[in-house]
């Protein structure tokens, strides 16, 4: 077997060869800022003939979903990548596709919603499409964005969803470090060619999909969702444990970064918890406190109960948002609250909720650190936001 | 860890060169990450660029802007009558900077190591980009080895050869010379 390269890529780039390897036979997408690299990319690797697929182009981003959509029932292989404006545009069909039980992926670079016009990174773009059916998993590195693409049709083509692997803007899509590139055939043996799609839309074999569905059914088909959902928890720390047998890189549900002891535990997804382990592993050198991070990675399904035990008993839990639901708060901790909430009073972590880098502000080791000592100044909760880095 | 930071002009290749001086230090054997300024780049405008190498054995960064590098590269000689290119420096750090002066006529503070080299006379040499706007991105990393001789020169060619789309031969050569003629002004003794 040919031995592995290891390449300098951009976290978009490292997206595009993990759609390579994947062997994706279809791909549709409207460029925007920060994700266009990434279908760049795929569009030369389609033109030089390195990746035989068909690259479709469209006039948006909803018409990219249903194309994808089309060639998905029709029993390809399809991928499509997006940001913010883009994501919300696609919103219809987003639904669409996860109600027609098709196994996309969709690579979002998290990007802040206008106006004011931005093209920096935050959360809330990937947040906003919770209910749509998709399963969300979010990355922090390079080489995690390439390998949780293979991961994602791995998991979307056995419970049937798709699957959105979530980066986020520049901090990740255009920043540069060495990635480790599978050779093909390692990839194929861990992925093999789509088997058993529910259904296919070919010649001669005609259905009719997304037509009415009365009161008498409906409901079914929502239970049978959620069903799969319930089982993706499983199927996503099966196959990250295969993966890392495979690959020697291994994924759960979450990660933990000094986590088994820790009294404190920062929780944090995507890219900038990078930060919050580097500060972590060295406000610890320096203090002896045992703080601790929690990293998400599945959002949906949202691993209630592998949180509830990891997070169980800790003495304080501060969850960092780079995200907000208007008129509620920060989303993971809002989620991360409803998941503890069947923790019994004693063994209940007080939460505390912290709204940070909004728009693509930079999150620095110091804002970490102020965070890590304002915790603990805190024992009860008495706000559900405490803003970090607001400007008077 | 060494953190860089470029500064250039929209247009110069400032983010390129980011690229392959990681590409450099990557072949050595380091783990980098690279990264551009995160902006709407415009032609001409002040550009940055940022590189972080991690010490031998190690692998992992911060994921923040770098405020205080330890040098900075600077493809563009009249940046420094604009902005504060220096802003951060840590004293005894290096500043590369694209001037066919010698350090000395720089009005460098001497807690910084100084560095010029005639990166546009190089780049025109080569023809590199053209004489009113010659690409000087890649004589400037030439001469980041020359002066701190923490990359090896081979690798800085090779890491060139890698990123760059037209004329990776003559833009080899211009990092060699300029690897050769840099000019040095060393730090006067400095407590850190």
């Amino acid at each position: 077997m040919t031995t592995a390269m290891k390449k300098v890529l951009t976290g978009n780039n490292s997206v595009s060869w993990g759609v390579k390897l994947s062997r994706v036979q279809v791909i549709s997408a409207y460029p925007i800022t920060p994700q266009t690299t990434i279908v760049e990319l795929l569009s030369e690797m389609v033109a030089n003939g390195e990746l035989e697929a068909e690259f479709i182009k469209v006039e948006s981003e909803h018409s990219a979903m249903s194309a994808v959509i089309g060639a998905s029932a029709a029993g390809a292989r399809a991928f499509t990548a997006t940001s913010a404006q883009g994501l919300a545009l696609m919103h219809e069909m987003l639904h669409w596709a996860a109600g027609a039980r098709l196994p996309i992926v969709l690579a979002n670079v998290n990007r802040a919603f206008g106006p004011p016009w931005s093209i920096w990174t935050e959360q809330t773009d990937s947040l906003a499409q919770r209910d749509t059916g998709w399963i969300q998993i979010y990355v922090e590195s390079n080489q995690e964005a390439l390998d949780n693409v293979i991961l994602a049709y791995k998991i979307a083509e056995q419970v049937n969803l798709p699957v959105m692997i979530v980066l986020e803007a520049f901090v990740l899509s255009h920043t540069n470090e060495p990635v480790e590139i599978y050779p093909q055939e390692m990839v194929d043996e861990f992925l093999p060619p789509r088997e058993n799609p529910l259904y296919v839309v070919e010649p001669g074999n005609n259905y009719a999909v997304g037509s009415l569905g009365g009161p008498d059914v409906y409901m079914e088909w929502r239970y049978k969702m959620q069903k799969a959902m319930e089982r993706a928890v499983d199927v996503i720390k099966t196959e990250g444990e295969n993966f890392g047998d495979h690959f020697g890189r291994k994924y759960g549900l979450y990660e933990g970064y000094m986590l088994d002891d820790a009294d404190i535990v920062l929780v944090s997804a995507g890219a900038f918890t990078s930060t919050v382990k580097y500060t972590v592993k060295h406000y610890r050198k320096e203090t002896g406190e045992k703080v601790g991070v929690l990293r998400l990675r599945a959002f949906r399904p949202f691993p209630h109960d592998a949180l509830r035990e990891a997070l169980c008993c800790r003495k304080k839990v501060a969850v960092l948002d780079r995200n907000i639901s208007f008129g509620h708060h920060g989303i993971f901790y809002s989620e991360l609250k409803s998941a503890l909430y069947r923790l019994k009073d004693d063994k209940r972590p007080p939460m505390f909720g912290y709204i940070l880098g909004l728009g693509g502000r930079d999150i620095t080791p110091k804002d970490i650190r102020e965070i890590i000592e304002d915790v603990k100044t805190r024992e009860e909760i008495e706000e559900d936001i405490i803003w970090k880095g607001v400007k008077p | 860890m060494i953190e860089i930071r470029m500064h250039g002009r929209g247009g110069q290749g400032t983010v390129v060169a980011s690229k392959a001086l990681g590409i450099a230090f990557f072949l050595e054997g380091r783990y980098i990450q690279s990264y551009p300024q995160y902006g709407v780049e415009r032609r001409g405008a002040p550009v940055q660029a940022y590189l972080r190498v991690a010490e031998p054995g190690e692998e992992e960064f911060v994921r923040s802007q770098i405020y205080e590098p330890d040098h900075i590269i600077i493809l563009d000689p009249t940046l420094l009558d604009q902005i504060n290119v220096l802003e951060g420096l840590k004293p005894g750090g290096w500043v590369v900077i694209n001037s066919p002066e010698p350090p000395e006529k720089l009005n460098i503070p001497d807690i910084y190591n100084v560095a010029t080299v005639d990166a546009s006379a190089i780049a025109i040499k080569y023809r590199l980009g053209t004489k009113a706007q010659p690409i000087v991105n890649t004589a400037i990393l030439g001469g980041y080895a020359g002066a701190t001789k923490l990359v090896s020169i081979e690798n800085i060619k090779e890491a060139i050869k890698q990123v760059v789309p037209i004329k990776p031969e003559e833009n080899a050569k211009a990092a060699e010379e300029a690897y050769h003629s840099v000019k040095i002004r060393n730090a006067s003794e400095v407590k850190v």
